[in-house]
């Protein structure tokens, strides 16, 4: 192996051990540590001076009462089951609102879509914090939308949706549907004209040759387009921290909390390890489909 | 192809749209109202505007923010360039598997967690939080994304071209130089606007990284944001909308006419 080549390799792989790995490594650490009231709020701690001995004994002072808290504890399980939840509930959402744009963005004129393409994906672009923070503004109680409610009359007293989960649910479906539209998008361009005109001379209406050729053939942009949102959202922190009040629990949210507020590091290491054996199952799950059709 | 959209293809077209752009478009419109109230309308002023350049609280995270996404998005580029090639490239070395896994992780773990593991390393090592640490930091994460934009284009690189570069005389490096950075050097470009956007925006993991003396951006945004909508931060999402705007147009745009340009010498070299 020439030099040349060793710089190559070892330079972003020491980075990222040092950066990605060594640090994964620490929090795992810390989540068996006991918690002190300490600088830094943990016990115990490095020691490579000690040796074997001291290896000995970090190890025996591990343990794993800090994920014994996290089920004893009903704070913890119910932030995972709801972040599950709003999570799936989000995706379903995502994708009935991006399914109809992704088909109409396919069946529309190909000079227009690159143009349509950039529009969708320029929000993104877009810090993530502020088009969040736009929907303060539409959703709080003197907002804009009860202000076009209440002057439409459809409802008398404003609608309280700021600081509940319903505004969770908009803030994901907004900031991730980029990610629905452009696998779905992909899957519909590359469909095949000609087997909707078979469909349709064999004697298929024009919905049930959507339902029976359409759909099913769109289903890995499907899929994928599920996995994209799904994943980030679970351990999402801004929009439930803006949108979704104190009472939404989502495990991101607690995790900063813990970690911030109560500086219990132990616990919040705790509850990220749990949260990534969570996102394990999604993650392979979505490799699997996408080396399936790669 | 032509055909017209249907009615229904149309209308979920532009209630798409819709709700994409009116959000920020709302925002906008008000960032120029008079009144301090955001949601009621009083005329049209720019006085936020004037408010926010006075503040410098505002201005000085703005410098900060600047400087970190400088710098860590050309660190990012650098290094995620080199992971690119060694990932296309280099098919057998010890521990390809954990050095992929180590790419395609950061892309999809919570940035609560990548926060979280960098600041306990921070402290285990004692290293003082301020703008280095956030760097540090940003160049991880963003080194992910510009190494996964570059290689997608290296994937499809003709190697021919290198090798003939090598029979004609030229060392490794200038073959690289004069030859392979300037066909991927679109890839590798937005790859760095890529670092420099998410660098630009990260609330998370500068929250956890920065010292009191590093306060980003986002940062101060989000804690005035706790207090509710003010002007001001309308003002100030305007300004950032407006220049994110405007720079991925006008990529677009440069990136279309040179791939025009490459067809035309493309088709002409073929002649």
């Amino acid at each position: 192996m020439n030099f040349r080549r060793l710089f190559l390799i070892a330079t972003p792989y020491g980075w990222l051990l040092a950066l990605f790995m060594v640090p994964f490594l620490i929090v795992l650490k810390i989540s068996l540590s006991d918690t002190a009231v300490a600088i830094p709020p943990y016990a115990p701690t490095f020691d490579l001076s000690a040796g074997w001995a001291g290896l000995k004994e970090l190890f025996s002072g591990l343990d794993f009462e800090n994920f014994v808290w996290l089920t004893e504890d009903d704070l913890y399980w119910k932030s995972y089951v709801s972040s599950l939840k709003i999570a799936a509930v989000a995706t379903f959402f995502t994708l009935l609102i991006g399914y109809p744009v992704a088909y109409a963005m396919s069946r529309a004129r190909s000079e227009w879509r690159p143009t349509l393409m950039m529009l969708i994906i320029l929000p993104f672009w877009s810090s993530a914090l502020i088009r969040v923070y736009a929907w303060i503004g539409i959703l709080s109680s003197e907002g804009y939308l009860n202000q076009v409610l209440l002057w439409l009359g459809v409802v008398d007293q404003p609608l309280t949706i700021l600081n509940t989960q319903i505004a969770v649910y908009i803030g994901i479906v907004y900031t991730y549907l980029p990610f629905m539209i452009l696998p779905v998008y992909a899957s519909l361009e590359k469909l095949d004209e000609s087997l909707l005109e078979a469909a349709e001379d064999l004697g298929c209406s024009r919905v049930s040759a959507f339902w029976r050729v359409t759909f099913p053939l769109s289903k890995p942009g499907i899929i994928a387009g599920c996995f994209l949102v799904f994943i980030p959202s679970l351990g999402e922190f801004v929009i439930p921290s803006i949108l979704g009040g104190s009472r939404t629990l989502m495990i991101g949210k607690v995790l900063w909390e813990e970690f911030f507020n109560n500086r219990d590091w132990p616990v919040a290491s705790a509850v990220a390890v749990v949260l990534l054996l969570i996102l394990v199952i999604p993650i392979v799950l979505f490799q699997r489909n996408e080396e399936k059709n790669a | 192809m032509k055909r017209n959209m249907s009615f229904f293809n149309a209308t979920s077209l532009s209630l798409g749209l819709a709700f994409l752009y009116l959000p920020m478009l709302l925002l906008m419109i008000y960032s120029f109202n008079e009144s301090r109230l955001v949601t009621v309308w009083a005329g049209f002023s720019t006085k936020w505007y004037g408010e926010l350049l006075r503040n410098q609280q505002f201005l000085d995270a703005a410098w900060v923010t600047l400087r970190v996404a400088v710098v860590s998005s050309t660190i990012a580029t650098v290094l995620g360039t080199m992971a690119a090639w060694v990932l296309v490239r280099e098919r057998r070395f010890l521990g390809r598997t954990l050095f992929s896994g180590m790419i395609y992780a950061p892309l999809v773990m919570p940035e609560v967690i990548t926060g979280l593991s960098l600041l306990l390393l921070f402290i285990a090592i004692g290293l003082d939080r301020g703008i280095l640490t956030i760097i540090l930091a940003h160049t991880t994460f963003s080194m992910c994304y510009v190494s996964v934009v570059v290689s997608s284009r290296l994937v499809t690189f003709d190697r021919s071209l290198e090798e003939a570069a090598l029979d004609l005389g030229c060392s490794p490096m200038q073959a690289f130089g004069f030859v392979t950075l300037p066909i991927i050097a679109p890839a590798v470009v937005s790859g760095w606007l890529l670092a420099f956007t998410l660098s630009l925006d990260d609330l998370v993991i500068a929250s956890f990284t920065s010292g009191p003396s590093s306060t980003t951006l986002p940062i101060k945004i989000f804690s005035s944001m706790r207090l509710g909508v003010s002007p001001e931060i309308n003002a100030l999402s305007t300004i950032l909308i407006s220049i994110v705007a405007v720079g991925v147009v006008v990529a677009a745009l440069v990136s279309k006419r040179q791939i025009a340009r490459r067809e035309t010498e493309e088709r002409e070299g073929q002649k």
